[in-house]
């Protein structure tokens, strides 16, 4: 957007990335792709449902804004997104291994092909021949596709630790370094098939791992996306569009209705709704009066307001709940996975196991070459393949199987975390409760519905929004003059005579319902009361009592008042905490995890993000604030409660299956290393070996498809 | 055994070929948005959008 790219006008094209919410299918790529390129000064728009992302080409002259407002128009909320983010890496993470994973099976098919013929007797110079035309394959492809498990172990040893991949590493390395001597030698067996097929089967497993990982999202960034970039400040009485970085404490602050507050502060002048729902999750909006305390991220409903700032930039609550929620993601970190766990203790074990392998035949008088074959032969035969793929192929069963069912598990290791919960942590609006407005006592007449219809439509406070989905389908009625009145409600003239939908004093109402209470009627006549209420999610219940009976405690902890919670709580059946600021949540979590608990969070709001990274797992329900869901391991979808206690049963039967997974490999190499050790073990068993153990790992971990019944 | 002469390099290459064909089809970006993809057949042709 700099001048030299605007003289050259729209030869020079700019592409954007947008992150953009709510596509789900071929209308809205369509809607997105034609919409956009009806804009002047946009070129084109591409979509990848996939990522979710939207790539636009357009006249470097023309503003992100017009481009965002451009989204708005076909109906889609869109964010610029910064295109050197976590989420690229991973993906870019899971096809360098899609890449190696070919190579590798290339390298497998043809060097198998070679080895059978060696193993049906070929002797001599053809199997010299062939020999050599595996390592000619073998030691490129090993280079290339093994850099993932090299790496990784590399990294683990300069730390001094060990993983899975350093007895991979030294198996295949060693493995091909005395096939490459045999083959020079014009030896017997040369094991190229067995090291290149190791890759292979593992880098299948390490495959599917990253395709899960790579849903992960990084989730910081999207908090602070909720402050907008600019603000109006009063100057002597002046208004003034200032960059919200410039803004300091103390400056007057005017908010236009409708508007994104920038800044912490108290309200100077004027009265007016303002909606938290992404700050606090709270569904209903706060009225606020002179003195009241507003946060940043939050938005002026109903009329304008102006304001003195008390905290500006990373001084504001919603930079703190940033930060809080960068802390905390360290613990999580600190999770070792089953399969590291496993390799901490296997690794030592194989090593130890060639080591004394050599030794003792050595000790039996054969020579250095005759031993060195032996114990190689063991480190083959013990190489952790099932186990490389005993863990992400249950968990991709399992995810699958959850997916089906509404329950997106964004990373596999969520799975084993979740298996070990003991306390469920329910955050209460949008989590306990559905988190929207459900209006009741509704007029019945169809006159009177076509007018608040007509009504509600104008308005865009969330009450108001709220009458308009319930009374979807309703015709609305032709009126005149109709009219918002800011932070009262709406009026209009219909057939000659005037009503309102609003503030129950305004209507005319002698109850006043609080916030959660809007009156509809005529100027003269009788004036209605509309309820509005977070309901609770229907079968709470039964899906609290059904988590307790599994092991794991539910209970309800929320910012909110105390009876609210209570009545909730009374409701669910379960234990509860009322009044909690995020911060606490976090500690409540992290005092959980200290007393020995597994704490699973179940929570929506941007004000649960830190207690979501703190807890040893975190789920989210769909209709959560982008935060939530990103700060979640786990999402669901649909009313119920009851996705807790289905994702709980099917990650301890994952649990179970890892564990038969674990056994099964393991009692393979316990049959094959007295051969390895009697020295008996020729390539062909090897790799008969080597893939049997694997596809007994895979059709176990299949029986997974039911998990999520 | 000069059929092995012909028959060996035959195979490889055609193996390299089908490998190389995938490396071209990862890197061009065809895997990129497997969903999309399955979407994409439902739109209308009429009027059809210039992608990329």
């Amino acid at each position: 957007m700099n001048a030299h790219a605007s003289i050259a006008g729209s030869a020079t094209l700019e592409a954007s990335l947008f992150a953009v919410e709510g596509m789900r299918c071929a209308a809205c790529i369509a809607r997105i792709e034609r919409g956009l390129v009806e804009v002047p000064g946009i070129r084109s728009a591409r979509v990848n449902l996939s990522a979710r992302r939207v790539r636009v080409e357009h006249d470097p002259a023309i503003s992100e804004d017009s481009i965002l407002e451009a989204f708005r128009q076909v109906g889609f909320d869109a964010h610029p997104f910064a295109s050197d983010s976590v989420a690229d890496n991973r993906s870019s993470e899971s096809r360098k291994l899609v890449l190696a994973l070919a190579v590798s099976g290339f390298a497998a098919m043809n060097i198998m092909l070679l080895s059978v013929s060696v193993w049906s007797g070929a002797v001599g110079t053809t199997r010299d021949l062939f020999h050599w035309i595996s390592a000619l394959i073998a030691v490129p492809a090993v280079a290339y596709s093994g850099r993932p498990f090299f790496e990784s172990a590399l990294a683990a040893i300069r730390k001094r630790r060990t993983n899975m991949d350093v007895p991979i590493s030294i198996g295949v390395i060693v493995t091909v370094a005395m096939s490459l001597y045999e083959t020079a030698t014009g030896g017997e067996h040369a094991y190229f098939d067995g090291a290149v097929m190791l890759l292979f089967f593992l880098l299948a497993g390490r495959f599917l791992d990253s395709v899960m990982r790579a849903r992960a999202e990084d989730s910081v960034a999207a908090l602070l996306r909720r402050v907008p970039s600019e603000a109006t400040v009063l100057i002597g009485g002046k208004q003034v569009r200032r960059r919200v970085e410039m803004l300091l404490p103390g400056d007057l602050l005017f908010v236009a209705a409708g508007e994104r507050i920038a800044a912490d502060g108290t309200v100077l002048e004027g009265s007016s709704d303002v909606d938290r729902a992404h700050i606090t999750g709270e569904s209903l909006p706060e009225r606020i009066a002179p003195g009241a305390n507003v946060l940043a991220g939050t938005i002026n409903l109903s009329r304008p307001l102006t304001l003195r700032a008390t905290a500006v930039g990373n001084q504001t609550a919603i930079a703190d709940i940033a930060r809080l929620m960068e802390q905390a993601s360290g613990s999580k970190s600190l999770y070792v996975r089953i399969a590291d766990r496993a390799a901490r203790l296997y690794a030592p074990a194989v090593h130890s196991l060639a080591a004394m392998t050599f030794l003792g035949w050595m000790l039996a008088g054969a020579g250095v070459h005759q031993s060195l074959l032996i114990a190689v032969a063991v480190l083959i035969i013990t190489c952790p393949c099932a186990l490389g793929l005993a863990v992400p192929i249950a968990q991709v069963v399992t995810a699958g199987a959850l997916m089906k069912r509404g329950i997106l598990v964004k990373e596999g290791s969520a799975l084993e975390r979740l298996a070990t919960a003991d306390i469920a942590l329910l955050d209460k609006t949008g989590t306990a409760t559905l988190g929207r407005l459900d209006a009741s006592d509704l007029p019945v007449k169809a006159g009177e519905r076509a007018i608040l219809a007509a009504l509600a439509r104008a308005s865009r406070h969330p009450l108001a929004r709220s009458v308009t989905c319930a009374m979807e389908g309703v015709e609305a009625a032709k009126g005149d003059r109709i009219d918002e009145v800011p932070g009262l409600g709406v009026e209009g003239y219909f057939a000659g005579r005037r009503w309102r939908f609003g503030r129950p004093d305004w209507v005319g109402s002698k109850r006043d319902g609080g916030t959660t209470a809007a009156a509809f009627g005529p100027a003269d006549g009788s004036i209605r009361l509309i309820h509005f209420a977070d309901a609770l999610r229907p079968d709470a219940q039964r899906a609290m009592a059904e988590l307790d009976g599994l092991g794991v405690l539910p209970q309800l902890i929320s910012g909110d008042q105390v009876d609210v919670v209570q009545k909730v709580a009374g409701l669910m059946g379960i234990q509860w905490r009322a009044r909690v600021t995020p911060a606490e949540k976090t500690e409540l979590v992290i005092e959980q995890q200290r007393s020995g608990h597994h704490v699973l969070m179940v929570g929506d709001g941007l004000n649960d993000g830190p207690a979501l990274k703190a807890a040893d797992v975190a789920m989210a329900p769909a209709a959560a604030s982008d935060v939530g869901q990103m700060a979640a391991d786990i999402v669901f979808f649909g009313d119920s409660l009851d996705a807790i206690s289905r994702a709980v049963r099917a990650a301890r039967r994952m649990m179970r299956v890892v564990k038969q997974n674990f056994a099964l490999a393991i009692g393979y190499n316990v049959l094959a290393v007295p051969l390895a050790i009697a020295g008996h073990v020729t390539p062909l068993i090897a790799a008969l070996a080597m893939s049997g153990s694997s596809i007994l790992v895979v059709a176990n971990a299949l029986r997974l498809r039911s998990a999520a019944k | 055994m000069t059929g092995i002469g012909f028959l060996l390099p035959i195979a490889l290459g055609l193996g390299l070929l089908g490998l190389g064909a995938f490396f071209w089809s990862v890197k061009s970006g065809q895997f990129e948005d497997l969903d999309g993809a399955a979407m994409r057949v439902l739109i209308d042709e009429e009027d059809s959008v210039d992608g990329d």
